[in-house]
């Protein structure tokens, strides 16, 4: 199961000189099980805020976050999380790094070794499970960094513009990596975006966000069968499509 | 020469600069001043090395500093690297313990010696506290700083990882990404805490020691045996200062050492 709903969040944060700045504004929304959902918006509309809130890295106090029946207070086991910049630990091997969190658990180093060997597999990467981040590129810590969330099997995979600083050819086949993953593993995937290209790609479903203060501008479902050529007329119409949508109704007031 | 790396070798400049040195300094004291009270020559120290190891008094002099440096490095590890980490994990603590170590930190090692002596009386502990004084601070300093350092992101990732409490973060997490820090601040705290062995033997502790050895020789005027022992204590620092890091590089900070190669 993976199923999400929050209802009416609001975050607020006080600025040094005193001042209030609404990062998000009454933000409801649902999210299905297995389902794939992009957010998308500008830089400063509150994504990045809203995926942090859903992790429990932030605690909002206006609001609910309701997983599975469960209201959400703190990180959880369910809840996996790849962030934007590289967050491996660099003192860990590759298959350390897709270990930690069942080292965390407690399990046996013969055990979790078998598991994340299983999902380095599952990102290809099996070849580099001796090498240390520092070795690998920019794409492959990625990689790892999602075997490392899915390795503790999590009901929902939360995903912060996690190929924003890769070059564009090694961000395709990431997204065609992924969406791969996310047939096999059958995850709820929550993934933030300010591509349109990307979210138009990868989603079911994309939740526009609209700037300062963020709330949910307008929702699209991507009816589109995968794989998905971007190059097609369709693809080009749902593109033009939403980024008028951004461009009319959901721009910076 | 060319090393399998491709880099140029260039160690035998240095080995080129020792040996100048060497005849720099046996010019001089045999030439110059020819007075080897005041210089003495190269030959003069070999021969008074010679002596001071067939007397035996060479093996127990270092014996004895090894165990003031142990004691007193010991303890500074002991002490500083718990107060460098709770105050670098806790804003609290820091703001609790800042006034105090930077208020003690100031204070020469050696203005502790007439305490240290109060204290422990002439023991080996007292010259060890000496140590510990000089030693302590900079373990403290690096700790702290290392733990400040922390990227964010590394103790995000890590909660998100099913690491969440204070004592699971320091350890799995926080410690290992401030370890080159904290070895670079025991690497400085080896350095000082050598260099106040020699006062901290200076007041007596026992009648042996590197530092002790040292002026005994010179209250006996023979500069040469004085010339050994600063010689030994120089070249044990560098041995020590040697096998510390060459152990961290190995053991703890290989990620480290990958990322610069």
């Amino acid at each position: 199961m993976g199923h999400l709903a929050i209802s009416d969040l609001t975050q607020v944060f006080c600025k040094d000189d005193g001042s209030e700045l609404v990062a998000l504004d009454h933000v409801s929304l649902e999210v299905k099980d297995k389902e794939f959902v992009c957010i998308l918006g500008p830089s400063g509309c509150g994504k990045t805020t809203l995926l942090r809130l859903i992790a429990g890295l932030d605690i909002s106090r206006n609001g609910s976050i309701v997983l599975d029946g469960e209201e959400m207070r703190g990180p959880s086991p369910k809840i996996g999380f790849v962030f934007q910049e590289y967050s491996l630990f660099p003192w860990r091997t590759v298959v350390d790094n897709t270990a930690f969190g069942l080292e965390m658990k407690g399990m046996s180093r013969e055990e979790r070794y078998r598991i994340a060997e299983r999902y380095l597999d599952l990102v290809n990467l099996s070849a580099f499970k001796t090498s240390y981040p520092s070795e690998l590129s920019g794409g492959m810590r990625q990689r790892v960094a999602v075997a490392r969330a899915l390795a503790l099997d999590p009901v929902l995979l939360l995903m912060d513009e996690p190929f924003g600083a890769l070059d564009a050819q090694t961000r395709n086949m990431l997204q065609t990596e992924l969406l791969d993953i996310w047939e096999k593993t059958q995850k709820t995937i929550i993934f933030i975006t300010h591509s349109v290209d990307e979210a138009v790609y990868l989603s079911d479903r994309i939740i526009v966000l609209s700037p300062r203060p963020g709330t949910v501008c307008k929702t699209v479902s991507i009816d589109l069968p995968r794989p998905r050529d971007r190059t097609s007329v369709a693809f080009a119409d749902l593109r033009r499509a939403i980024l008028d949508l951004i461009s009319k109704n959901c721009a910076v007031q | 020469m060319i090393t399998a790396n491709g880099k140029k070798n260039y160690r035998w400049l240095g080995i080129c600069a020792l040996v100048l040195a060497l005849v720099i300094w046996e010019i001089a004291a045999v030439f110059i001043v020819a007075n080897s009270f005041i210089l003495p020559s190269p030959p003069d120290v070999i021969t008074a090395f010679i002596g001071l190891v067939e007397k035996g008094r060479l093996f127990i002099d270092f014996e004895v500093s090894m165990l003031h440096f142990v004691i007193g490095l010991g303890a500074a590890l002991l002490v500083g690297i718990p107060i460098g980490i709770m105050m670098g994990w806790s804003r609290k603590f820091d703001a609790f313990l800042d006034p105090v170590v930077e208020f003690l930190r100031p204070i020469p090692p050696l203005a502790w010696i007439p305490f240290a002596i109060i204290w422990f009386g002439l023991t080996a502990y007292s010259a060890g506290f000496v140590i510990f004084v000089g030693a302590v601070f900079p373990i403290i300093i690096n700790t702290y700083s290392g733990f400040r350092n922390v990227p964010k992101i590394y103790v995000e990732a890590g909660r998100m990882l099913g690491c969440t409490k204070s004592p699971s973060l320091i350890r799995h997490v926080a410690f290992p990404a401030a370890l080159p820090s904290i070895a670079a601040g025991i690497r400085i705290a080896t350095g000082v805490g050598w260099m106040c062995l020699v006062a901290a033997e200076l007041f007596g502790v026992s009648n042996n020691g590197l530092g002790m050895g040292l002026w005994f020789y010179y209250d006996l005027h023979q500069m040469d045996c004085v010339v050994v022992y600063m010689l030994l204590l120089g070249l044990i620092g560098l041995l020590i200062d040697m096998g510390f890091r060459y152990s961290m590089d190995r053991y703890f900070l290989r990620w480290q050492v990958r990322e610069v190669a």
